[in-house]
């Protein structure tokens, strides 16, 4: 196992050369030099920003000697300062908002396996039955909703029409007067639209991977032997049958991330969530390059190390995986 | 198996699945929409109209009137436009990148196929809509820029599955006879191997129009997309966002139109990858 993960780890070093070169070629995508442009558009940049800018890119050295130094900088997280007016270093303004990113994710990942799951299962069981031709309808209309438009619509729904939910920002500006338990509530009530709608993405996929890993298994000879010894069918679809249609869901969590984390800046913007999503959308908006480019990196990587984490569950699962 | 090419066919048990054909029929009808915009549209999209701002649906404006007192079914027509040219070209960006780069991998393996599926590795790390957002940030948001954005974000499919049809089909004697009569490698790759990939290719890209014509409107809705003036759907829908507590009609019409039209792409895409999937023919 620990093998696995050396292998595994190392296989990861190709991968994170390429994501920081990338990024690299694409900052130096802007016409002229990234300051000259920042310096035009930005009155938030001054000529000491400038010249940090210069110092972080070493821009008068030849292009490999400043990929060299920036790399040197990103090993030890040393991204440069903002470009906003606080100037503050990209680093800390990333970690400051990971924490709420993560958590939408988290709570919406355990939303999205909570619903697909026994929705795909059951579709699985019953093919072609009303319940499953229901859930095909749903999952290709579910594929085709725009989730910022189906946003829209919550927001007029159940914030304007019916005032039930909040539709901005994590907290009410009466947070500070409430007491513990009504503070915990108010949290809740401020998540509940963005969760459920950046769940609401994955689900489609997620219902319609799980029925076709499902059909799959129950096809196979040891679940025709389960049955033909008696057992319930109950124990067969979930005892025999699940474990082995689970398997392929962890590589899946871990693909879905990239989507996750990116459709973060939509949900984020529109409900107003401080977050990594809305913060780099802001330096998307004020071309704050360091920022930007920060955020990229940082994104790339959280996925890379999704993926590790996936991979090595799954070996954790499955035996064969392990010998390979 | 009655007689008939490939394409008949194809055309004969993809009309027997209804959804694809219905499918279908709306991406035709978005096509003539599309190119008849001046002709079919009841109002200039451009007008404004200061004393029609924000109007009810109405006889005069069917889906009412933006922020500008501008016709926003007029809006919408010419918002399909781009939506089509976006969804065309990026998808025709990618399927190319993808093409190319499958076809050497599968066909060269060693090193060539180590490093371009590295590269296919490494780009779907990075989550796409950052490194869209990112690109565009440097460059200026026009819509050439996001469609080359889209497409140099999205190839890593097409690569995958022609690089896949590549190693399944190079062992195969037709492509041994054609070596020893003495084609070259080009000729190979082009005129011997693709033809018979193209059919899980065609498949992706029907599904990565409706996936490129999504992306193109959560960028415009952001504001890093198609910039006003020139309509589209996505920024229409921006328009919905900042009158969300008294025009509905700004939010509801331009999100349905966007539903419609990739469900219609997915339906289609469906279909085509049911009719052509061999193992499906009786």
């Amino acid at each position: 196992m620990l093998f696995y993960i050396f292998k595994r780890l190392l296989t990861m070093i190709p991968l994170l050369a390429g994501i920081t070169l990338i990024s690299f070629t694409v900052i130096h995508l802007a016409p002229g030099k990234p300051t000259d442009l920042a310096l035009d558009l930005n009155p938030a940049v001054t000529a000491e920003v400038k010249a940090r800018m210069e110092k972080l890119y070493g821009l008068d050295k030849p292009v490999h000697v400043q990929y060299w130094t920036w790399l040197k900088r990103l090993a030890v997280m040393d991204f440069g300062r903002s470009f906003a007016p606080d100037g503050r270093p990209v680093a800390d303004k990333i970690l400051e908002r990971l924490p709420i990113t993560i958590t939408i994710n988290v709570l919406s990942l355990a939303l999205i396996l909570a619903v697909a799951l026994p929705l795909g299962i059951a579709s699985a069981t019953r093919p072609h039955s009303l319940f499953d031709q229901t859930t095909t309808v749903f999952v290709f209309v579910g594929f085709a909703t725009p989730t910022f438009w189906l946003a829209l619509l919550c927001m007029i729904l159940f914030g304007v029409e019916l005032g039930w939910l909040p539709i901005s920002g994590l907290t009410s500006y009466n947070y500070d007067q409430l007491p513990a338990l009504g503070k915990l509530l108010d949290r809740v009530r401020h998540l509940i639209l963005p969760v459920l709608l950046s769940a609401f993405g994955g689900l489609a996929g997620m219902s319609r991977y799980m029925r076709a890993n499902m059909s799959e298994v129950i096809r196979q000879d040891y679940i025709t032997t389960a049955r033909a010894k008696g057992l319930k069918e109950r124990v067969v679809i979930y005892k025999h049958a699940l474990r082995n249609a689970l398997m392929p869901v962890i590589t899946l969590l871990g693909l879905s991330l990239p989507g996750l984390i990116g459709g973060s800046v939509i949900f984020e913007s529109i409900f107003a969530i401080p977050g990594l999503g809305q913060l780099f959308y802001q330096g998307v908006m004020s071309r704050d390059y360091p920022l930007v480019m920060g955020g990229l990196v940082i994104g790339a990587v959280l996925t890379l190390l999704g993926n590790l984490l996936a991979d090595v569950s799954y070996a954790l699962v499955d035996p064969r995986i392990r010998v390979q | 198996m009655p007689a008939g090419t490939l394409a008949q066919e194809t055309w004969r048990r993809f009309k027997r699945n209804r959804l694809a054909l219905a499918g279908g029929v709306v991406v035709v009808f978005l096509f003539v929409i599309s190119f008849l915009a001046p002709i079919v549209s009841p109002h200039d999209p451009n007008q404004f109209h200061l004393r029609r701002v924000l109007e009810q649906p109405s006889a005069g404006h069917p889906l009412g009137t933006d922020e500008l007192g501008r016709d926003v079914l007029a809006r919408m027509i010419y918002g399909a436009r781009i939506s089509l040219k976006v969804g065309f070209v990026a998808v025709g960006i990618a399927t190319l990148i993808g093409m190319v780069l499958g076809a050497l991998a599968g066909y060269y393996s060693g090193w060539v196929d180590a490093f371009i599926m590295r590269l296919v590795d490494i780009m779907l790390c990075f989550p796409a809509f950052f490194l869209i957002l990112a690109v565009i940030a440097l460059l200026e948001p026009s819509i050439w820029n996001i469609m080359i954005v889209i497409g140099l974000t999205s190839w890593m499919g097409v690569a995958r599955l022609v690089r896949a049809e590549f190693m399944t089909l190079k062992g195969r004697e037709f492509v041994s006879s054609a070596r020893v009569l003495g084609a070259s490698d080009l000729r190979i790759i082009f005129r011997h191997l693709l033809p018979n990939a193209m059919a899980p290719v065609l498949v992706s890209a029907t599904l990565g129009v409706a996936g490129a014509i999504l992306t193109e409107s959560a960028l415009s809705f952001l504001g890093i997309g198609v910039q006003p003036p020139t309509p589209s759907w996505g920024n229409i829908l921006t328009a919905g966002k900042d009158n969300i507590e008294v025009a509905w009609w700004l939010s509801v019409f331009p999100g349905l139109a966007i539903l419609v039209t990739v469900l219609a792409y997915n339906l289609l895409g469906e279909g085509l990858r049911e009719a052509l999937d061999p193992r499906l023919r009786e």
